[in-house]
């Protein structure tokens, strides 16, 4: 008896190694742990807020009564809704712009050698590497309402009131006088938030347009110097087009990143002054745990996919076809 | 370069890394401060200065430590920084056991899967945090986690295995595949070959992974916010912020020392990798 189990033992231990060769076998067994793991942190609370947006469900519980669309139509209707997701696309495209400029600037040039690179290289990394919601802390520091440094370098440089009367002629100021509350007035308090999020975003897009400079091969600058191509023809027509695809990937994330952001707002701002610089997240957070209308909560929250989704596909589709042209 | 060319370049690069930097350099001023050279408005920010106002170049004398020793003996900041580490050490160790297998099956074996792959994992990140977590901090009570290390261990691996797979898939990729061929010749199984000849060899990438999804880790926010409300349990992302921003002047001396501490040793090690993390970043995307 025991002489017989001992081979077959064997044969089914081998045949579980040949099984693992297989890569029928051996890909799903791989991938499997991770999806499962990811379906249950990430797939049921997806799929259980969703459906908590169709319900009156309020503070710890996780249920409710279906009531339909209404917690989204009760949210479009809120003024601070509607401001929340003006405010979320300021912020976004504002940044996204002073980003993608500065970054095809300064890589241009970071990709030289130069003394100092490695230093100068470390300063740029800086905003990126910080924690996100210490180095907002910082911010709070720059534009405090007493201690501002910005207020105390324009007071020392006699710029204070002509900046306070360039603010209210573009309509930026709220009728400020100096010394400028940067957190403090609706508008100003924008401006602050679009340069926070612009300048933590844009060594991230340095680093990738670095990338991107890097992928052209060397053969494409030799023939644009030999068909005659220099300065703004050479940009236009071997730069940018070359560039374009990792580009958007770098401004994808810019998008993401900055549209989904709650610390910022929440650490400058808190959505204030009189919730005029909330953003989706932060009114969501309001809505949802602070005043406890979990359903409503969800339902601003979901705002926000569709349009990311929409933006993303758009964004990955022209970015491939911009690759294979 | 001739000595236009580097003039200029110095001229675009230096003004762009002083604008970056200038908040870690003020951080780094303001921490020494003493309460009279912050409080007198009429006193420069940018430097540490003397009781009248003036700049000495021995700025030392003038400077206190007092805000930094008061930060690490009579706040939870130490714990926190300690909580942080933990956290991310064992949030890696997760991600890598999970990720790396995964990215790994997606380079190699997945044949056309890896692309689509890659969109989808990406389309995990367009799911707002705040949408997660409303359910997800009911399941973390459940689990009787809540205002535990654990339940943060238990959810970061949600952002952090998607990202770390992407990485993980594009550093896979760079590894020519005629290495493996060979061990499989040579009689090893593919998972022989997985450990023993892929794995030494994209070390490289996968210490890139763990240090970016460590700092992933430590900049987490709304999770780490909400979930803990014991100050000691607290990471160094909700500590500081929770915690320390006070109402009192005095007290942005220690706040500010709290937001460089850890920014200098995360920007070393960036610096340090950067280069793979752009290879693994566009491999992922771009192949």
């Amino acid at each position: 008896m025991e002489a017989q189990a001992a081979p077959r033992r064997q044969t089914g231990s081998r045949r579980w190694r040949r099984a693992l060769e297989d890569r029928r076998v051996l890909v799903p067994l791989l991938i499997a742990p991770s999806i499962i793991f990811m379906v249950l942190v990430v797939g049921v609370p997806f799929v259980w807020a969703i459906y908590l947006s169709f319900t009156d469900a309020i503070g710890g519980s996780l249920s409710g009564n279906w009531v339909g669309f209404d917690n989204f139509t009760t949210a479009w209707q809120e003024e601070n809704f509607r401001r929340a997701l003006r405010n979320t696309l300021i912020f976004t495209i504002a940044s996204q712009v002073i980003v993608v400029i500065g970054a095809a600037v300064l890589s241009a040039f970071l990709v030289r050698d130069f003394r100092g690179k490695w230093i100068i290289r470390f300063l740029v990394v800086l905003p990126w590497a910080a924690p996100v919601v210490l180095s907002t802390i910082t911010w709070l520091w720059i534009f405090d309402s007493l201690y501002s440094v910005v207020n105390w370098t324009l007071a020392k440089l006699h710029l204070e009131s002509g900046l306070v009367s360039l603010l209210n002629a573009v309509g930026l100021g709220d009728g400020a006088q100096a010394p400028l509350q940067w957190l403090g007035r609706p508008n100003l308090a924008l401006l602050a938030i679009t340069l926070v999020h612009a300048w933590r975003i844009l060594p991230f897009a340095v680093v990738i347009f670095i990338a991107g400079r890097a992928s052209i091969p060397n053969e494409v600058e030799d023939a644009s110097k030999i068909d005659g191509a220099t300065g703004l023809k050479k940009l236009w027509y071997v730069d940018v087009p070359l560039q374009l695809p990792i580009a958007l990937v770098a401004v994808l994330f810019g998008i993401v990143f900055t549209a989904g952001d709650f610390a910022v707002v929440y650490i400058l701002t808190q959505g204030g002054p009189f919730n005029s610089t909330q953003v989706l997240p932060t009114w969501a957070f309001q809505i949802g745990i602070n005043s406890g209308s979990l359903g409503e909560g969800a339902a601003i929250s979901l705002y926000l996919f569709p349009l990311l989704v929409v933006v993303s596909v758009a964004m990955l589709f022209f970015a491939r076809r911009a690759q294979v042209t | 370069m001739t000595w236009r060319q580097k003039s200029l370049t110095y001229l675009v690069v230096g003004p762009f890394a002083i604008i970056l930097a200038f908040p870690f350099y003020l951080a780094l001023v303001t921490m020494f401060k003493t309460n009279d050279d912050l409080a007198i408005q009429t006193h420069s920010p940018y430097v540490i200065n003397d009781a009248e106002g003036n700049f000495h170049w021995d700025f030392w004398n003038d400077a206190t430590t007092e805000h930094v020793r008061f930060l690490f003996q009579d706040t939870n900041y130490p714990q926190w920084l300690l909580n942080t580490l933990l956290v991310g050490a064992a949030v890696v160790a997760i991600t890598l056991l999970l990720a790396m297998p995964a990215g790994y099956a997606l380079a190699r074996l997945a044949g056309g899967w890896g692309q689509s792959a890659g969109v989808g994992i990406f389309l995990i990140y367009l799911i707002p945090p705040t949408l997660l977590f409303l359910p997800l901090s009911r399941i973390v009570t459940n689990l009787d986690l809540k205002d535990s290390l654990w339940g943060l261990i238990l959810v970061y691996p949600s952002f952090t295995i998607p990202f770390a797979t992407w990485l993980l898939m594009g550093f896979f990729k760079t590894i020519p595949q005629e290495l493996e061929d060979a061990a499989l010749v040579d009689g090893c199984s593919r998972l022989k070959a997985l450990i023993r000849i892929v794995l030494p060899i994209s070390l490289p990438g996968i210490l890139t992974v763990v240090i970016f999804a460590f700092s992933l880790c430590v900049n987490e926010f709304i999770y780490a916010f909400t979930f803990i409300s014991t100050s000691e349990q607290r990471t160094v992302s909700a500590g500081v912020p929770n915690d320390l921003i006070r109402g009192d002047v005095f007290f942005w001396q220690s706040l500010l020392a709290a937001t460089l501490i850890p920014a200098i040793p995360l920007a070393l090690l960036y610096n340090a990798f950067l280069d793979r993390f752009i290879k693994g970043f566009t491999g992922g995307a771009f192949r």
